[in-house]
This record gives C-alpha cells, structure tokens and sequence, in this order.
C-alpha cells in the first residue's frame, strides 16, 4: 500500500501505467519495479526455487532473492531480473516466474507439503531408481519443478554493447565513502571513474532519514555527485555494476544502459564494461542479514532497511501494521522512521535483554524474539516469545528484521583471497591487498556510521591517488551521524518447523544442521549438498548466517569453519552483453576479395575458407547441382580457359641482401640458387619435423622475393618466420611484410592461358620469354603487376597480380574476355578436382601429422644444409616403410563415390582399427578421367600400387574396393603444364 | 590481462599468440643429439612461481617477446624482444 505524502524519490505528478502477470497497474516516476507492486497491493511477486512458496519482496536492491521476473516479451524476454532494480516506466511489462498456471495458484506448491522429503540431498536420495526413470521421468519433472525464469528459445534481438576504460582510481560505489573518496582522488589529480549501482549515486544515504553537512543526506549526495561530474578528470556511471575483480587492475562492470526507458531509441539496452584501474578503492556497502525463525520468508517479513527504503523513498509498505525484529541499534532506525511516516508499529523486538530504545514512542520488546510468521499468501501475525518462553501473537502486515550486516567483500575476494572475521561485528571484512590495488573502504570494511564512512572514503580516496603518484590535499569532512554500531549475534531463533536462510534456493537451517549430521562438514561440501548460496544472489543474504549454523552444528567457530569462494559475476551478466556483437555474422571478422562483388552477381555461393569468403561455383541456366558446374568449370579449364580468384593466399614481400640464406633455413629445399625472375615451389617444417605449410616463392630481383603460402596457413606462416628471423637468425639482414590485401591475384589457366593474357598485357609474352616457373613484371593496360607461370591446376597457366584497387577491374576484365573465348570462372569445387586429379596436396594432407617422406618429398629436404625441422624429421620412426605414405585411390568399379574421412584396410580384413591400414583425406569427381578420385595416406603405400583395399567409412555406412594409384591421376609426365 | 610490449606499450592480451616456454629460444644445435632435441621441443617445467613465455604480438608489431610473470600471483613483470637478446 501507499502512504499518502511520503516517498522521496516519487514524482507524484504524474502516473506510469504498467503490467504484471497480464493485469493493469499504475505507478510514479522513481518507484521502481518492486515499489511499484508494493504500492499497488501485490504481496506475492515470485514463487520459491523448490518449495514453490509464495514469496513477496524482501531487499531493495541487487540481493533481491524473492522478486524475480521476467521482462518483456517473445525474443526480447530478460529473465530473472530482480524487481528491486528495475527502475518503472510507461508500458512495462512483467511476468512472474517459476509458478504454473499463476503466481496466486501454482499446483506445484504441493511440494511445499512434500517438504519432509525435499531436504538437503533429496536429489541424491530419492532420484537413485530405478535407473531408466532418471532420463525421462525424474529429470523432466525436476526441470519443471524448479526453477527460475526461462530463456525465451528466440535468438536475441536486442541490442548489446561492449566498450572499455581506463582510469588512475576506480570507486566502486557510491555511497558516503565512495563519494568522498572520488572526491579526495580527484583532487588530488587522478583520473577518477566512479561506478554506482543504482539511478543515483547516495547508497544508503537515499534511504536514510539524517543529515549530512547540514542537509539531508540525500541532497548532500545529489551535490557531491553533481560537483563530480562536473570535473574534468572525474566520470561518474550511474546504473553500471562492478562484476568483477581481474588480473592487473581489470574490473568488469555491466551498465544498464536503457534497461530503464520504455524505448532505448537505438541505444543499448546493456553495455558490458571492461575498466583498467590503477588503483581501485571498494565502497560498495553491506548487506543486511535475516534472522532464521520458524515461517520467516513470508510475503510482508522484510530486512529492516529494506523495509525504511520503501517507506522513505517510495512511500510503500505491505501493510499498515508493522513490526520491526532486530539485534542490533540500527534496527531500531526502522521503527522510528515508520513511527514518523505514520504506520502502526505493534512492536520493536529486540533480542538484546539490555538493549535501549532508540525509536523513540513505540511498543518495545527487549529480550524478545519473533518465533513465527504466519500467513501464506501475506504476513498476518508473529508470535512474540518472551524472555520466560511465553509466547503471544501479535497482527502484523509487515515485519522488517535485521540480524545485523554484511561488508559486501565480494570483490575483494574474486582472485581467491580470504576475508578475516571481525568479532566485533560479526561479520567478514577484506583484508589489505586480496585484489592487488584494491582497498576497500567504508561500510564494506565494517565502518557503519556515515561519519566514519565519510572519513574513510576520504582518506583512502586520498591513499589511492597517492599509490599513483598524485599529491593527495586534506579535506573537510562534513558533520553526520556517529551512533556506534552495536550488535549480539542471533543467527536462528530455536524452535520447530523450517527456518529459512538462502530464501532463493530454498535452504533452511535443518538442511545445513542435516548436512552437518550427514559428515557433510566442510562449508564447500555444505554448500553443494545443501545448494546453500549456489542461486543468483551467490548467498549475498544467507551464506554468514548458513556458515554459522554449520559452525555452531559442527562445534566450531565460524573463522575454523571457514567461508566459501566467492567469484565473478557481483550479480548476473547476459551473455548477451558479455560476447555483444559476437552473435551471426558478428561471430568473427569476415575477409572479402575484391571479386566478391562480381562473383555473387554471377550468383556464385560463398564458402568460408577461414575468415576469407571464396566462391564455391559459378552457376549457369540449366545447371541442377553444385557438381553439374563444377564438372562444367573443370572441363572448360582443361580444354579452355579458366580464372580464379587465389588472392586468399598469403603473400610475404621480403627485401634485402640475407633473404636467400633465410628462406634456405625455413625451407627444406634450397632457395638461395634461384635467378631472380624465376620461381620455386618449397616446403616447410615445423621444428618437430611435420609438414607446416607448402607455397611457391618468386625472386623478383637480387634483393626482393615474394612467397606464397597456403590460404589456411598464411597467418601462421608469417608468426613462424617472424619467430625465426627474430629469436633463431637475427643476424640475416632481411625484412619482410605481408602483403596479402595489397594484392590481388588471379590464377588464369588452360591451354588458350597465354591467348587470353596476351590480350590485356601491354607487352605479349611467349613461350620463350615466359617459360613454366617464370616470373617478371608486366603492364596491365597500363598498370604495373606482376605475372607468375605456376599452376596448382595442372594446366598452362599463370597468376597474374595487381595492385588490389585495380581486383575487381581485372577479375570482370579477365572473366568477360574467357567468356567470349568459351571459358569461365571457376570456383573452389573445381580447384578442388582438378588439384585431386594432379595430386597437389593441400591442409587436408598436410594436417599437422604427416612429414615431407609421407607426402612423397623426402628428395625436397637438401641435404647440404640445416633447416627448421630437419633433425627431428630424419629421427628412427619418422622416414619408415611401414608409415603411411600419400597414394592416389580409384574405385574399381567407376562411378562409385568415395568419401573423405574413410578409413583403409585390407579387403578381407575386418575392419577394425588394429587392421587398419590408412585413410582417405581428399576425394573428388573427376569429369575427364569419369571417375571418383581420391588422395590418401596408406601404410607403405608407394610401394603398394596397383594393390586393392578396402575403402570403409563407418560414420556413412559405406565400403568401396578401390584401387591404389600414383597421387598423379591426370596427365602424369606434365606434358600440359609446360603447353 | 596486459603486456607491456617494449615497442607498443601496455596492451591488452588479445593482440598476443602465446607460444610456451621461453626455452624454444635456446634451439640445439644440428648434432646436439636426440636428449638435447627432445628436451627443447617436449620436456617443459610447470613452474609454481615466475616463470619465462614466449608471445608474439600479432595483432600489432609483429614482434615476439620474452614475458616474465608469475604464475601464482598473475602479475607480468616484465616482457623483452626476444631479438634484443642476439644484440651482441
């Protein structure tokens, strides 16, 4: 319900309509989710994780454990956002979760009545048979039974970001210490980013009735946040999370972006934050903790602060009479706040017998404890238990408790350091240096009064910019509140029935004492026996409480029973924030030829080859599949002409007087004999002897080359010869780049090759001036390239390269022009086929376990000189007759397909891998020799010629007896390539 | 993570190829014999404490360095070209 004229946060003026579970409801600008449906009357937001008991809304902040919902609609769903940050606007829409068919009558809460048998373990204890149930009987219906919101099943439509920032000194919070600690790193000098949670910096300040500085403290933050953000060196980011504390200073943080507005207008909704900070100082406050007692998480029992939040900055509360339980003076807070704000307040029970009031006119109960809550679907009563054990009732709606609080020391310890037990207020504080350049500061170090807070703000803001070389100033420290802070320990009020403490996962103190008794000691084992703190909130309202009971049932103290690791995220972060952009197409970087225009007008479908997109065929009327085109193009090719994009492959300029020497070390063959305008075909190893990558290079004059590498190894290629110029053979006087996207490249092949060049090229060549394996310079209707006799096709044919300003030009030039001469582009499928029906290997042969002997180049490594990977490639077992050596397959009966991936026995041997004998790496149709081709390594295999074996491939229920070949199937003494 | 590249400054771990231990620097020579070779391709330490790695900055100068960090605390303590260590 509302209280007319409180609320300070309210714009009253105006009303924000919105809907929860379907049904209309109306609100004011400032109330947020939860305030909102407190405001309106709705006690019961969320059903519990197990037990599906009706819950209502128990903080008003990130901890929330009740009040989860699911946001908008279809694709665009969030789910489990808390309530208590979900700041109102007109036309929200809300769902309940974890409840069915609603959230006022869920059949499951049965299991609320079967809770004798859904303690700690029960998954363990009653799941264990029969066996064949757990599948599709007991996993089904435990899905169905617990659990949170659900992913919609839609791919995400929504708008994410990532973006990053540096800064001298991170504050993380803003609260009194955080805002004084900004404040005293900005002055000094440092660059200051200062991260709060909530719309407005203040933290608890915003809810609390005192003065600071002689305003309210509220007001004072206002002015402090305001000066901030007027200074240069200061960025304050309102609606971001620190999630994360990480190596040398890295902190994640999630900023809500638009998460508050009815249309983001084209911005994010969430923007995921990678901030780098020299120093960090953390004021991110405490967290109330319950009390365990017997029905406690009834919708209306709320912490105490929470409780004063929603009457102070919202006006809301969830019913008129109140009573307000603690241990501890800053309870007493909330009773007097109430009193004032005009509700009812029944009681002020402390469980302290000498505690003193401090709430002024109310009815006070010291030495007393609340045994029980009762009401299902709303708090009705509490029963009151005297210091004698006599019990009464009491009508409530609203019960706010308070068993003291915790430092949120969570990022502190996110790099596995430990926190220390403080005696004196019960609870966990950082130590010095767990985060390396993180102190925390404040509340979240155990200073709870705002004096103290602001001091300690102060002075380690000051301490931080110090740390970073700035010279820190004194500052004035505003007059407020310097109550101490007193407490005795109440962890659970004894009793029957179930007493809850991790209300998010449904935990009760008889689960831990259970755990316990079942030897399940260690806090880890607990912890994943019980699933105490496992839930989104991490155990931010219950884990202290949980380790005392286990404390307590295990006979010792809390620091011996020890705390569980707490790690990123602070509170949960989509993964659609996180990997932003990195959805379809944003997956990773697309690589574009400059063809890749005028091969997708020629309607060719792009294949990945990499990152690189490269054209599978070219399609023509009447062509019905890939493989009609791809025999078309491999048959136009040998008869004709051809021309393919290959400006994929890498290319490597290298200059200088050395390059010879070096290219005889990374190669196994030698380079330093070759003429300048001649080209050589070379191998490379990797140090332990395989084959790294093979490619043509091109001495272009005495003191520059150029060399090819395979499309798929271009990066690593260049990696390897940077790690041996640099770490191996520093002294070779050479330099070398990449230049892969400079050029573009296009292989020109077939016998009318030469006809069709010698059309575009400024100066004819012939025979003589351009023999096989030449290279030269040649002007391109006036612009200079390049031109390469090479061919991977077998045919005559020739790269020629330009400039790639000049690749889109030249590829429509060079098509137009075969095209009028009856050849063709062709793609990927047919450089495929026509390589297989050659035998020119590529990654499918060369895959990381196969040596220059086992693709038939033993001959290419000299001898007369060291190489990378020549010892390790002569070591016993790496030349061998019984390794497998690549051979050319045949099916004996043509026509029959092979595939890639099958394996190689003898025919009459049982397929079985101790029989086996090789496998198939490449296949292909060869339209010329009209036949399946394959290329594979079998054992001993250049002997074995002629020999049959079986072809057997398991996975597509196939086996093929086919022949063993020489790897060069089509024209085998070369005749065509010479033309 | 970062590593304070000599040429480029600090820079974020992304731009880095990791390679393994700094020992691949120390290549035997041709007739070092198979221990030595073995040793310099496959044995490697797994140090609990500071340790010597190889990165390679490929996505901004193309230079490879010698890290030093700790493989306890994280921290990178230092990182050198691995071509300065030939200067002499």
């Amino acid at each position: 319900m509302r209280i007319e004229g409180a609320g300070r946060d309210l714009d009253r003026s105006q009303r924000l309509k919105f809907r929860f579970d379907g049904k209309a409801f109306a609100g004011f600008p400032g109330d947020t989710l939860a305030s909102a449906l407190m405001g309106a009357g709705v006690d019961v937001v969320g059903r519990s994780f197990k037990y599906h008991r009706p819950r209502g809304v128990m903080t008003a902040g990130s901890e929330e454990p009740n009040a989860l919902v699911t946001l908008r609609e279809g694709a665009q769903a969030d789910p489990n956002v808390r309530a208590t940050m979900v700041e109102l606007h007109e036309g929200l829409s809300a769902r309940s979760q974890n409840r069915w068919p609603t959230l006022e009558m869920d059949y499951l809460s049965v299991n609320d009545l079967f809770a004798p048998f859904l303690g700690a373990g029960f998954y363990y204890k009653t799941f264990m048979w029969p066996r064949a149930f757990w599948e599709k009987v007991y996993e089904p219906f435990i899905r169905r039974a617990a659990g949170l919101g659900a992913l919609s099943g839609q791919s995400c439509t929504d708008r994410y970001e990532q973006a990053y920032a540096f800064c001298d000194v991170l504050v993380i919070g803003g609260g009194p210490a955080g805002l004084m600690a900004a404040r005293a790193a900005a002055e000094a000098g440092a660059d200051v980013i200062l991260v709060d949670e909530n719309a407005r910096p203040g933290g608890r300040l915003r809810a609390e009735v005192e003065e600071v500085g002689g305003v309210q403290g509220h007001l004072w933050a206002d002015g402090m946040a305001a000066d901030l953000a007027g200074m240069e060196n200061v960025r304050v980011m309102t609606r971001t999370t620190v999630t994360g504390a990480y190596d040398q200073g890295t902190y994640g943080a999630l900023e809500r972006v638009a998460q508050h507005v009815a249309d983001p207008g084209g911005r994010p909704l969430e923007c995921f934050w990678r901030i780098v900070a020299r120093r960090a100082v953390l004021c991110a406050g405490a967290l109330e903790r319950h009390v365990a007692f017997r029905d406690n998480d009834r919708p209306g029992v709320m912490m105490a602060g929470a409780l004063r939040a929603c009457v102070t900055r919202w006006g809301v509360v969830p019913g008129k009479a109140v009573a307000v339980f603690g241990n501890n003076d800053n309870a007493h807070r909330t009773a007097r706040d109430l009193a004032a704000a005009g509700l009812h307040v029944a009681a002020l029970i402390d469980s302290r017998h000498d505690a003193e009031n401090l709430a002024g006119d109310v009815p006070f109960y010291p030495g007393f404890q609340v045994a029980r809550a009762t009401g299902r679907k709303g708090l009705e009563g509490i029963t009151l238990r005297a210091p004698d054990g006599a019990e009464t009732n009491l009508h409530v709606q609203a019960l706010g408790v308070s068993g003291g609080w915790n430092p949120s020391v969570h990022l502190a310890c996110h790099m596995n350091g430990r926190p220390e037990w403080s005696e004196d207020i019960a609870a966990f504080v950082p130590r010095s240096g767990m985060v390396p350049g993180l102190e925390a500061a404040g509340a979240a170090r155990g200073v709870f009064d705002t004096a103290g807070c602001l001091k300690d703000g102060a002075d380690a803001g000051r301490a931080a910019a110090e740390a970073c070389g700035f010279a820190g100033r004194d500052m004035a420290l505003p007059e407020a509140e310097d109550a101490p802070y007193r407490l005795r320990r109440l962890w659970a009020v004894a009793g029957k029935g179930r007493a809850w403490l991790d209300f998010q996962n449904d935990v009760t103190v008889k689960d831990v004492r259970l755990a316990a008794q079942e030897n399940y000691r260690s806090v880890e084992h607990m912890k994943r026996y019980t699933t105490q703190g496992m839930a989104p909130d991490q155990g931010k309202n219950s884990n202290v409480a949980a380790l005392a009971i286990l404390a307590d049932a295990t006979g010792r103290d809390i620091p011996g029973t020890g705390t569980t690791t707490f790690r990123p995220p602070y509170t949960p972060v989509a993964i659609a924030a996180m990997g932003s952009g990195g959805q379809g197409a944003g997956f990773a970087p697309q690589r574009f030829t400059t063809s890749h225009a005028a091969s997708e007008e020629r309607g060719a479908p792009m294949i990945e080859a990499g990152l690189w997109y490269r054209p599978s065929y070219f399609p023509r009327p009447g062509e019905m599949t890939w493989r009609d085109s791809c025999d078309r193009e491999v048959r136009t090719v040998r008869d004709c002409v051809g021309v393919c994009d290959v400006s994929t492959l890498g290319k490597i300029d290298l200059q200088g007087p050395d390059v010879g020497a070096f290219l005889d070390f990374v190669y196994t063959n030698t380079f330093s004999t070759l003429t300048p305008g001649r080209v050589r075909y070379g191998l490379m190893l990797r140090e332990d002897g395989h084959v790294m990558d093979d490619g043509t290079t091109a001495r272009l004059s005495d003191n520059q080359w150029v060399m090819t590498t395979t499309t798929a190894a271009a990066g690593q290629v260049m990696r390897h010869l940077d790690w041996v110029h640099q770490a191996l053979v520093p002294h070779l006087d050479l330099r070398f780049v990449s230049v892969t996207e400079q050029w573009a490249q296009f292989a020109v092949a077939g016998p009318r090759s030469r006809e069709l060049l010698n059309g575009l090229l400024d100066d004819p060549i012939d025979d003589a001036s351009f023999p096989f394996m030449q290279c030269g310079p040649v002007s391109v209707m006036g612009v200079p390239g390049r031109l390469f006799r090479i061919s991977f096709s077998g045919e005559h044919a020739y790269e020629i390269a330009l400039p790639a300003r000049y690749g889109d030009a030249l590829f429509r030039e060079l098509v137009a022009r075969a095209e009028g001469m009856g050849g063709c582009a062709y793609g990927m499928e047919a450089l495929n086929v026509m390589r297989i029906e050659k035998g020119h290997i590529t990654h499918a042969e060369i895959h990381g376990r196969t040596t220059a002997f086992d693709c038939g180049f033993a001959r290419m490594v000299s001898p007369k000189k060291d190489c990378v990977g020549k010892v390790m490639a002569a070591r016993p077992g790496m030349v061998a007759d019984s390794r497998e050596q690549l051979v050319g397959l045949r099916p004996v009966k043509a026509g029959t397909e092979l595939t890639a991936g099958a394996h190689l026995f003898e025919p009459d041997a049982e397929a079985v891998r101790k029989n086996a004998q090789g496998y198939v790496t490449s296949v292909g149709y060869s339209p010329m020799l009209e036949t399946y081709l394959a290329l594979g390594f079998l054992r001993n295999g250049r002997a074995r010629h002629g020999q049959k074996v079986m072809l057997i491939d398991h996975l597509r229920k196939r086996d093929v007896l086919c022949e063993v070949t020489d790897v060069v199937a089509y024209d085998p003494d070369g005749g065509r390539l010479r033309g | 993570m970062r590593i304070p590249c000599p040429i480029c400054g600090p820079r974020d771990r992304r731009e880095f190829y990791y390679q393994g231990h700094a020992v691949m620097l120390e290549r035997p020579a041709a007739e070092a014999g198979e221990a030595a070779w073995d040793g310099y391709l496959h044995l490697r330490e797994n140090p609990a404490g500071q340790t010597q790695d190889l990165w390679y900055h490929e996505a901004g100068c193309g230079a490879w360095l010698k890290v030093t960090r700790d493989t306890v605390t994280h921290d990178v303590l230092r990182a050198e070209l691995v071509e300065a260590g030939h200067a002499d």
